[in-house]
């Protein structure tokens, strides 16, 4: 079996048997990433002699009897974390020349469990986007179809999962942007509970709807890192101080008698009817398991998006004011004086749907249009998000499709922005109400996978990987490659 | 016409925490710039603000210390503008839900009667970096030393009338937060400032008139100066025929003038709104009562037990509570001497104020402790010396010749109360005085003073001055 076919349960394996070293694994994907990404893009910085030099230490550290959860095991960071001495560019000509001086959180508890980084995936710019052609490096291509976008934000992680350049890649999800690029990809992508995983060292976009998470092809995989990955930190006063279950010891669970809920608005014309029948096929897998499903209505949800472009843009305006050109990032030169030197810094330094939405934001809290726009919002999210409980007081997780259609072709919605923002309509619903959701691949429509969306209570991502889980024992999509990288 | 200036005041107060109010840095003053500055302070990429628990606990004292409600729900919002003192690109500050509210306290008013000043609102928020010009050719420095440093902002209702009454009240504020030891209230360091709202109106009239705000004034003498200078610029423009503008004034305190800095219309649009990086502060009932109990003795209160306990003036009273360090000396020295508390106050508020002023000390750095004053004054009450020797003997004290009894001793100074001594000195000066005594015998009393003069003279001020005059009398009547 070739190293680059493994899971990180299968690497861990041959890593405990002694049948290959970390070494061994992150040189043979390394030299995947060096002969196959120029087809897709998926990284904007490979971090070879580091990752090198971890895997060794790594192997030390085993034969030495010091094993962490992640010992040995290779993963690629969205570059939207914060890593000590590389690169963290967000997607962006801003921060191309910005090298961090810290690790995020979550790069710090991998590093620590023995995480082998093999570099920084390519991003919509700041994470914003749904197809990952914001991104100042150039889009990234789906290893299904090089024509097609394998979505976004976190379009570089899902690539470079799909097509073996390593078993676990971090993302994050604002709206929909670990889901979506997940399902579009053939990977499992979970968005964990609001709170449940550290923001600290995270590029913020939209504080009050940003979560890490992970994309690996095995759900068992996401347990396994996400289970290093969760926990309070005290470094983000909005992370919750609540004990982290073992994600890997409860996903072997059965799911007998789970309530499924299904959402009556899902289904209706949005919904590519050829994706509508797989996912219901895949309800049914989880049926035969022993699931019994329940109409639940979220008359709310139509709402979300919308809802979303006033919250997310409104926060990201004021997250984004920190890159001025004044302490790093770019700066423009010769700048005449000081508001020059932040017209010109912001105006190369930024992509156009990044100004959109800090135009879009910046309106939103302006002085005579904050009660209409940003209150507005947060009252009808505050409505989402009751929907969703009454919906939980009935089921224990929701399914439906992640997204309307599978992967578009780049370069189809680039320049229609309202028809690119309802690629998430099915996923942002779960960023709004805070709540934990997971995208698993769920078959092929057209040739093209899709994936099937469930959502959890606050805190139930043991029972959403129990399900993905589940449903990955009895069925084989996950396992499929695309050719060109098999 | 008869104008009446109305008057709000925002005090600055900076929170005498050891680290930051969202991160871990110092915030000691002076340090060389952009050393107490971590990442948070600069406004990294994916950095996060963790609250600083002291300040939540320090706004609570100052809210119960001014009779305000303490919020048990309260939330920081972001202040959006652009400058480069700024890191973050705005400002975590207070806006619809501060943690004070509907306060009060008292000053006293020309008339000498109390009057209630409101305060609106306190809140919570960081301070920005700052800019440096000097020394630098055609660009500008940043120092974010200063940048996240704890202020409370206290807001006055617009219920003060006069310079005088602004100044009244800020000291007021300064002495509260002084005792309450949130603040060590440096106004040099700008850990108190204050920004003046300034408008006046016909008397009689109701609506207030057009304000201007004079920013950044860091000393009471500036606040009177500033303010005086504005209600005349206000009260000549609108007699000329011409209008206030609202607007953000400056003082220059070189030139005593207010100018102007921006207009209302140039102002920024803030776009406040809740930071989603910090939880709401929520505060409980238990929590409250808990600062209630540990709460010193304020100001008001402690000058009324001076003046109920003490039975000292009550003048000297309020000096002797401006700060808990000049109330606690003038308390261990009145309890360590039988001499009458009114006797320590005006030792305490005379001689001893004067030296450290001239000196240039705190009184916790004085060179005559309240033990040894208390020596002192003893002496004066048991007799041992007069009250002018006393001066000289603290002098001494101050110059640091030892305690009382060993200056009196070392010097010789001991008041003269030996009868006999003194009616010998008494007996030459009659002698040597026979006109004056003449005089005095055909009823010209006043000379009595004349011969006290002489015997203190030939005594060197050391006869006991009680014992002088009876024993004068008898003699001249004789």
């Amino acid at each position: 079996m070739a190293l680059h076919t493994m899971t990180l349960a299968e690497l861990t394996a041959g890593l405990e048997s002694g049948e290959f070293t970390s070494v061994d694994v992150t040189r043979s994907l390394l030299d995947r990433i060096a002969t196959y990404d120029a087809k897709l893009n998926a990284l904007i910085t490979v971090t070879g002699d580091a990752a090198l030099a971890a895997a060794a230490k790594a192997d030390a550290d085993r034969a030495a009897g010091n094993v962490g959860m992640l010992n040995g095991l290779p993963v690629i960071h969205k570059d939207i974390f914060c890593t000590r001495g590389v690169k963290t560019s967000c997607g962006s000509k801003m921060l191309d020349n910005f090298i961090s001086p810290y690790d995020a959180a979550i790069v710090e508890r991998m590093t620590a469990a023995g995480a082998v980084v093999l570099g920084k995936a390519n991003m919509d710019e700041f994470a914003m986007g749904s197809s990952n052609e914001t991104s100042f490096y150039g889009p990234v291509h789906n290893p299904w179809d090089l024509d097609c976008s394998p979505g976004g934000s976190s379009g570089g992680s899902a690539a470079s999962v799909a097509a073996r350049f390593a078993p676990a890649a971090t993302a994050t999800d604002t709206g929909g942007s670990i889901r979506q690029p997940a399902a579009l990809t053939n990977t499992v992508g979970i968005k964990p509970t609001y709170g449940r995983v550290s923001r600290y060292g995270m590029i913020a976009f939209a504080s009050s709807l940003d979560q890490a998470g992970t994309i690996t092809r095995t759900a068992e995989d996401a347990a396994r890192v996400l289970g290093v990955m969760a926990g309070f930190d005290e470094r983000d006063s909005t992370s919750v101080d609540a004990p982290v279950p073992d994600y890997l010891g409860e996903i072997g669970e059965s799911i007998k008698g789970l309530r499924v809920g299904i959402v009556r608005q899902h289904f209706d014309e949005g919904l590519d009817a050829a994706c509508a029948v797989k996912v219901k096929e895949a309800i049914a897998v989880l049926e035969s398991l022993g699931a019994t499903t329940v109409e639940v209505d979220l008359p709310n949800i139509d709402l979300s998006v919308p809802t979303y472009y006033v919250v997310a843009p409104a926060e990201c305006s004021s997250n984004l004011s920190r890159f001025d050109g004044v302490r790093f990032g770019h700066r423009a030169e010769n700048a005449e004086d000081l508001f020059d030197l932040y017209c010109r810094s912001r105006g190369e330094g930024f992509g156009d749907e990044v100004k959109r939405r800090i135009m879009t934001g910046t309106y939103a809290l302006s002085a005579g249009y904050y009660d209409a726009y940003y209150l507005k919002a947060q009252q009808v999210r505050q409505l989402i998000a009751d929907d969703f409980r009454k919906a939980f007081a009935d089921v224990d997780v929701i399914a439906g499709p992640t997204t309307p259609t599978p992967a578009f072709k780049l370069g189809d919605k680039v320049d229609d922005p309202i028809t690119m923002y309802l690629n998430d309509i099915y996923t942002i619903g779960a960023n709004l109400a805070g709540l934990p959701a997971i995208s698993v691949p769920c078959g092929f429509v057209d040739e093209l996978p899709i994936g099937l969306h469930l959502v959890g209570t606050h805190f139930a991502e043991s029972t959403l990987l129990r399900c993905a889980h589940q449903y990955q024992q009895q069925t084989d999509w996950h396992t499929a490659c695309p050719e060109a990288f098999a | 016409m008869s104008w009446e200036v109305v008057i709000g005041l925002e005090i600055h107060t900076q929170l005498a925490t050891k680290s930051k109010i969202f991160s871990g840095a110092s915030t000691a003053y002076g340090a060389e710039p952009n050393t107490q500055a971590c990442l948070v302070d600069l406004g990294y990429p994916g950095v996060l603000p963790v609250l600083n628990k002291e300040v939540v606990h320090m706004a609570a004292m100052f809210g119960l210390a001014v009779n305000a409600t303490v919020a048990p729900r309260s939330v920081f919002a972001r202040k959006n503008y652009f400058y480069p003192d700024l890191p973050k690109g705005y400002q975590i500050s207070q806006y619809e839900l501060p943690i004070v509210e509907h306060g009060e306290l008292f000053i006293t008013d020309a008339e000498g009667n109390d009057k209630r000043i409101g305060i609106t609102r306190a809140h919570l928020e960081e301070d920005a970096g700052k800019s440096i010009h000097e020394g630098l050719d055609k660009s500008s420095g940043i120092d974010l030393n200063r940048a996240g440093t704890p202020l409370l902002e206290i807001v006055s209702e617009p219920d003060i009338r006069s310079a005088k009454e602004a100044v009244a009240y800020m000291r007021k504020i300064h002495t509260i937060v002084r005792y309450l030891g949130i603040s060590d209230g440096n106004m040099q360091e700008g850990s108190f400032r204050c920004d003046a709202n300034v408008s006046v109106r016909p008397k009689g009239q109701e609506a207030f008139g057009t304000r201007a705000e004079i920013k950044n004034l860091n000393s009471f003498r500036f606040v009177e100066k500033a303010i005086n200078f504005e209600v005349e610029r206000q009260i000549e423009l609108i007699e000329d025929g011409g209008e206030v503008v609202q607007e953000t004034r400056l003082y220059d305190s070189d030139q005593d003038e207010t100018r102007s800095m921006r207009s209302k219309e140039e102002a920024n649009d803030y776009r406040y709104f809740p930071d989603p990086d910090l939880l709401p502060v929520e505060i409980a009932a238990d929590f409250i009562e808990s600062v209630r109990a540990e709460l010193p003795e304020l100001p008001d209160a402690k000058q009324q037990r001076f003046v109920e306990e003490y039975e000292v003036k009550k003048d000297d009273a309020a000096i002797l509570t401006i700060s808990r360090p000049v109330a606690n000396y003038f308390e261990e020295a009145a309890a360590a001497t039988d001499a009458s508390a009114q006797l320590v106050a005006n030792w305490v508020v005379g001689e001893l104020s004067g030296a450290l002023n001239k000196d240039g000390l705190e009184i916790g750095d004085s060179k005559v402790t309240a033990a040894e004053l208390a020596g002192l004054l003893t002496r004066i009450h048991d007799n041992t010396i007069s009250g002018k020797i006393a001066k000289q003997v603290f002098e001494a004290m101050w110059a640091g010749d030892g305690s009382a009894d060993e200056v009196i001793e070392a010097r010789g100074l001991k008041q003269i109360t030996d009868s006999s001594a003194i009616e010998a000195v008494v007996d030459k000066v009659i002698e040597a005085n026979p006109g004056q005594v003449a005089e005095y015998r055909a009823g010209k009393d006043k000379l009595i003073g004349f011969f006290v003069g002489q015997v203190m003279k030939e005594t060197k001020g050391q006869a006991n001055p009680g014992q002088v005059n009876q024993i004068l009398k008898a003699k001249l009547s004789g």
